[in-house]
């Protein structure tokens, strides 16, 4: 005998088995996962390695146009080792610290209010986005005009880039906060704040952090044109020194710091959202 | 007392509810509506949580309109709804945010215990089944011995077990801690165990087709002939030849 009962029963809620290496058989061992996994990243870089390597050896190619890779380790560990690195670094480091701070910061108060607020969404939002349009470059010359060619310029350039990510990212991450999810406040009297800090900001913290990665990644890029722009020091001075002064290995080395500290960097967000999204269901989570 | 008047719900121009009018007095503990998919259900318990604004008419708790959220009436949606950052514990604790510190921990330990999840607390809710998740939402709707409890559905995720111990506890519930309840179920069965009376809907627009009273005495055999009459009752109201008719 069955329930008399109507036909909108919803499914119950199923969820995928956890386990994805269940197919395969065992599982792999933590840590063995992780080895493999760092095994196979690894991979490719050592084949672009591997290629310059052999195309620089075949003397094909003048050293003044593909400098061999030893010669770009010699550099790094010179830069390194005569504290080269740490006096030209410190500069980059602090400009992207403080543009992103400055930049970031800005965006995430607009962006939860233009998400939450529909009116000011209205009155900020359309110039935003022209705004954004405007090529960050493009207005480096504007800037020296205004803050001089010194620090403030170049920080003020890196704010500007940071500042569109985190603003679109968190407006879209609160503007598109599960209405259930709003209900669910609403019908325990949260109002304003409270329902901001206990439903939309967690619930936007997602896009959040999306956004925050995205501008770390502009800012590095744009830390080099900022430099680029007359700077005494600098990861992006030394690499237009190497330029100027015709070191194509010095400038490559210069390349790879930018990549390294762009990686770090954004490992270290990573991270940071890593720990504070870890209630996430993910897919992500589940392999 | 809970007085609907002349209940009128429309979204644009769509009348999804209405007119409706019941009463609800402290002796009817608890209110059953079955009706078709659709006829407007939860439609009405949107408007008596104050989470949709009416349309026109009247909704009255103890004298005082509801215009929107209240301290005294708490909601249990069809599905958990809990916040997947927050264990819990912690979504629990949503429910009496307002309270003082010191006494939510017991409370919520207590409504925890109600809904056979006591080691639970803090767990996430991506760790929970799907009816371990909706006992969770009922937990948080209990937490605040709410004067109306206001629920869609509640019981459809969980499987039978749950579902019969989870009316048990209701019904341990109504009239001390929850003065009324409004369940909105499609288990007619479930609507017969519970209620006190049962209104029973066709739409939309949602109206009334019929309000009855149910006075079989608690607690009440399913397999009784009484029960069984009423049952072969409200089917005939939905599904029986008058009841397509306009
Ligand atoms: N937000 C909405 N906007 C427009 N139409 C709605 C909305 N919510 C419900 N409806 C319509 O109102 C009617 C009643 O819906 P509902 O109350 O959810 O039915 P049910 O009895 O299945 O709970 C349905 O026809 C539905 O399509
Ligand atoms: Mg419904």
């Amino acid at each position: 005998m069955t329930d008399a009962s109507l036909p909108d029963r919803p499914a119950v809620a199923r969820r995928p088995p956890p386990d994805a290496h269940a197919r395969t058989g065992k599982p792999w061992p933590a840590w063995a996962a992780r080895l493999r996994r760092l095994a196979l990243a690894l991979v490719f870089p050592a084949a672009i390695l591997l290629v310059w390597y052999l195309v620089s050896i075949s003397g094909r190619v003048p050293a003044y146009l593909l400098p061999h890779p030893a010669e770009v380790v010699v550099w790094l560990v010179d830069l390194l080792r005569s504290g080269e690195l740490r006096h030209q670094l410190a500069p980059s480091l602090g400009r992207v610290m403080a543009g992103f701070a400055i930049g970031a910061g800005t965006a995430t108060v607009l962006g939860v209010l233009a998400g939450y607020v529909l009116t000011f969404r209205t009155l900020i939002d359309p110039t935003i986005h022209a705004l954004r349009t405007i090529p960050g470059l493009a207005w480096i010359p504007m800037f020296i005009l205004w803050f001089g060619i010194g620090e403030a310029s170049k920080v003020a350039l890196i704010a500007l880039v940071t500042f569109f990510p985190v603003y679109l990212n968190t407006m879209a991450g609160v503007a598109g906060v599960d209405r259930k999810l709003i209900e669910v406040g609403r019908v325990n009297r949260l109002t304003g704040l409270r329902l901001m800090g206990r439903i939309l900001l967690p619930a936007s913290l997602p896009s959040y952090f999306v956004g925050l990665r995205q501008s770390m990644g502009v800012a590095w890029i744009v830390v080099v044109a900022a430099e680029l722009m007359g700077a005494s020091r600098g990861i992006g001075f030394l690499l237009l020194d190497g330029q100027m002064t015709g070191r194509p290995a010095l400038v490559m080395a210069c390349m790879l710091i930018f990549a390294a500290c762009g990686k770090v960097t954004d490992m270290i967000l990573a991270a940071i959202a890593a720990w504070a999204l870890r209630w996430q269901d993910t897919l992500e989570r589940a392999s | 007392m809970l007085e609907v008047q002349s209940l009128v719900k429309t979204y644009g121009a769509f009348r999804a509810l209405g007119p409706v009018t019941f009463s609800l007095g402290r002796e009817d503990r608890v209110l059953g509506v079955v009706g078709p998919s659709g006829c407007g259900k939860s439609t009405l318990l949107r408007v008596l949580a104050g989470l949709d604004p009416l349309t026109g008419g009247t909704v009255r708790l103890d004298g005082t309109p509801i215009t929107g959220a209240r301290p005294d009436v708490a909601v249990v949606f069809q599905e958990p709804r809990l916040l997947p950052w927050a264990t819990v514990r912690a979504n629990i604790e949503l429910g009496i945010w307002d309270q003082p510190a010191s006494d939510r921990a017991a409370a919520v330990q207590a409504a925890l215990a109600q809904v056979q999840l006591p080691a639970f607390g803090n767990a996430l809710p991506r760790q929970l089944s799907g009816g371990m998740a909706q006992r969770v939402g009922i937990a948080r709707a209990l937490v605040r011995r709410p004067r109306l409890l206001l629920m869609d559905e509640p019981f459809a995720a969980l499987d039978p077990l749950t579902r019969l111990r989870m009316q048990d506890h209701l019904l341990e519930m109504v009239g001390q801690e929850v003065p009324n309840v409004v369940i909105i179920t499609h288990d007619i069965d479930e609507a017969l165990a519970l209620s006190d009376r049962i209104l029973v809907l066709a739409g939309p627009p949602g109206e009334i087709r019929a309000d009855l009273k149910i006075d079989l005495p608690q607690p009440r055999a399913r397999t009784s002939a009484a029960f069984q009459a009423e049952k072969a009752r409200i089917l005939d109201l939905l599904f029986g030849p008058g009841a397509h008719a306009a």
